[in-house]
């Protein structure tokens, strides 16, 4: 039988979806469980052509709910684990989100965004999912969520979701739109040596008692399956030792909260945004295929000798809020273009609007690129 | 006879050390299903060098849930509501070695977790799913689930249930699984060596325990406490074998126990190994 085999390094062209795929496998995953949806299922393609020949496992679920809870129930039996889909999907995976957020689960899910609500336009690319991704499950938890603006990016960010997952035990969004899936371009697959993979620490013998398996702000050493640890895992308010505790406030609080603190004081692990602005410019805010209007309309609007500058957002969640108050302070004014009708914008303005005015600015038909002229526009409206 | 101090119980050692209690009501069939399930495993430790440290549990939401998590001294994995064996197919494709062993209810399993169920035993991987049936909700307080005898008034069916029941064993034959009983708690010997014979088959095993719920079933049913649930099952199972020879009519209201199916077919993790083995370029 013969085997497919991952691209070798160098430079390729090839569609978003499968320098996501390519990155996935070399950031080691070994596990994945996905159910076909447009515009992501070319991952699903790619990825049940390498995972077993690498000895890793594809799984066709029956349903999205069922792709994420497998993959959660890899990741416990010690897996580099992920699922990709798109809005609908991600709509039915949010109760087991939730559950992989509780149990501190490493774990990969890709969002490849698409036109919604509903079934919507399953080709066409929308930023519909960036509150979604965040706040879609219910209760009180923090995301961590990256958002690529092209195909190298895609390779790359599969890599820094796989390692944040591994160190911060917990689920990691990429988080693309429908475009940047199907779109083809160059990617540089790096050689293996050049590849930084971080392996999540394993809890060593002892009880669960006598271990601290979840709780902990230092992210505690997973008590993975099938080594004799006797884990209790469960997505019921729990102690650090993993016990059901449904009577303690200190520990319902410390179950709400530690999971979040364990992601916020790593923000330095997360890619930063890429800042190209001066002191007194309209700085663009923007993120995903997005970003890419926003340099073409910053390029167009010097070159016609206006202060114009860009912020471009990396990481969606955790809110980089220290950078978008610097760029507020610096600026004249924030305008946030975004592929919506302003999902990220109150985010956005609750870090900036103290410090200069922040307008937002979709594109003219929704679901559309940005036409850097008319962003160029906008920034002439918005300058002295 | 002194009767034995919890210390001194033979199953005692299958239990976390720092737990007390139990957290079920007092007749509840969860503690003679989890015997039964601890006793298999006893006897397998003899027969096979098996030790809870071989297996991972897995449960869903409810009642039935609660008899390995946190109880078991072993990896328990407690899910979310209906998903336990989509949780279990993960972990058994992942670390195939493991026994994985999924313990949950009715409700659970066929009603919010059905479609799980079915594709699971299609699969036919090797997982061992013992479902209690109670034949309702318990831990929310009495509702109807798709296993309530038609025309039982529950407290979402005031007016009694419209809806004919599932038989959960049949579905999950006609599915595809390579073992299937059910026994009920009035027949515990009979229930541990359906789940020592369903651990031991390389496929998909599940195991029906027809079980009592005194407080919400029981109420609702008139059929009043423990006893009197146990003495119903006594009197209302008949053995498959007895079943072919009797007319439709007597079988009414009946609890048709005993092995459903017992086949033997090429487990889903074994295609795994050999697809590995054969792309890797080792003789299959």
């Amino acid at each position: 039988m013969k085997a497919h085999r991952p691209l070798p390094p160098g430079i390729h062209f090839i569609q978003g979806n499968q320098a996501l795929a390519e990155g996935a496998l070399a950031a080691g995953c070994d596990f994945m469980a996905g159910y076909p949806i447009t515009p992501a299922s070319e991952i699903a393609n790619r990825l049940s052509q390498l995972l077993p020949p690498a000895g890793g496992v594809f799984l066709q679920s029956e349903d999205e709910i069922a792709a994420i809870c497998a993959a959660i129930g890899a990741s416990w039996a010690g897996r580099k684990a992920m699922t990709a889909t798109s809005g609908p999907g991600l709509s039915l995976m949010q109760e087991g989100i939730g559950f992989a957020v509780a149990t501190e689960t490493p774990l990969v899910i890709v969002d490849v965004m698409r036109f919604g609500p509903s079934t919507g336009v399953p080709s066409v690319g929308l930023a519909g999912d960036v509150v979604q991704a965040a706040r879609g499950s219910h209760g009180d938890y923090q995301i961590v969520a990256l958002c690529p603006e092209s195909a190298q990016e895609m390779f790359d960010f599969m890599i820094q979701a796989f390692n944040l997952a591994e160190s911060l035990r917990c689920p990691v969004f990429v988080l693309p739109d429908g475009f940047l899936g199907h779109m083809r371009e160059q990617v540089r697959i790096p050689p293996r040596e050049e590849l930084k993979l971080v392996e999540r620490r394993l809890a060593q013998g002892g009880d669960p008692m006598s271990r601290v398996d979840f709780l902990d702000p230092q992210v505690a050493p997973m008590p993975v399956f099938g080594r004799g640890l006797k884990a209790h895992v469960t997505g019921s308010c729990h102690d650090r030792h993993g016990m059901r505790n449904l009577t303690d406030p200190q520990v319902m609080h410390a179950y709400a909260t530690v999971p979040q603190e364990k992601v916020l004081r790593r923000r330095d692990l997360m890619p930063p945004p890429a800042a190209d602005y001066q002191e007194g410019e309209v700085v663009l805010v923007a993120y995903g295929t997005v970003a890419r209007s926003a340099r073409a309309a910053v390029a167009l609007a010097r070159q016609r000798g206006l202060a114009a500058g860009s912020l471009c957002l990396k990481t969606l969640w955790p809110l980089p809020a220290a950078e978008l108050a610097r760029a507020a302070r610096a600026a004249r004014a924030l305008l946030v273009l975004e592929n919506n009708t302003g999902q990220l914008f109150p985010y956005v303005k609750a870090e900036a609007a103290a410090h200069c005015p922040v307008e937002f600015m979709g594109p003219r038909l929704l679901g559309q690129i940005h036409e850097p002229e008319a962003v160029a526009a906008r920034i002439q409206e918005m300058s002295p | 006879m002194k009767p034995l101090s919890p210390a001194e119980h033979p199953l005692r050692k299958y239990f976390r050390p720092h737990l007390k209690r139990t957290t079920t009501c007092p007749g509840c069939g969860n503690g003679i299903v989890g015997q039964a399930v601890l006793w298999a495993i006893d006897e397998l430790s003899r027969e096979d060098g098996l030790s809870l440290d071989d297996f991972a549990f897995v449960s869903g939401i409810g009642c039935s849930a609660w008899v390995p998590s946190p109880s078991f001294a072993a990896d328990t994995l407690h899910t979310t509501h209906g998903r336990p064996i989509a949780f279990a197919t993960g972990i058994k494709l992942a670390l195939p070695r493991q026994k994985v062993m999924v313990i949950s209810g009715d409700g659970d399993l066929s009603a919010i977790g059905g479609n799980h169920l079915i594709h699971a035993a299609r699969r036919n991987l090797d997982l061992t799913v013992v479902m209690i049936n109670n034949g309702i909700y318990g831990m929310t307080g009495g509702q109807t689930a798709p296993t309530t005898p038609p025309g039982l008034r529950t407290v979402t069916s005031p007016y009694g249930t419209l809806e004919p029941n599932f038989q959960v064993a049949e579905l999950v034959r006609a599915a595809g699984a390579a073992y299937v009983a059910r026994w009920t708690t009035y027949h515990p010997r009979q229930l541990r060596r359906a789940v020592k014979k369903g651990i031991r088959k390389e496929g998909f095993a599940f195991i029906e325990a027809v079980s009592q719920c005194p407080v919400q079933y029981g109420r609702v049913s008139g059929l009043g406490k423990a006893v009197e649930i146990l003495e119903h099952f006594r009197r209302n199972s008949v053995r498959l074998e007895a079943a072919r020879g009797m007319d439709p009519l007597e079988l009414e209201g009946k609890i048709l126990v005993g092995e459903l199916a017992d086949r033997q077919e090429e487990e889903l993790g074994r295609r795994w190994r050999r697809l590995h083995q054969a792309l890797s370029g080792e003789a299959a």
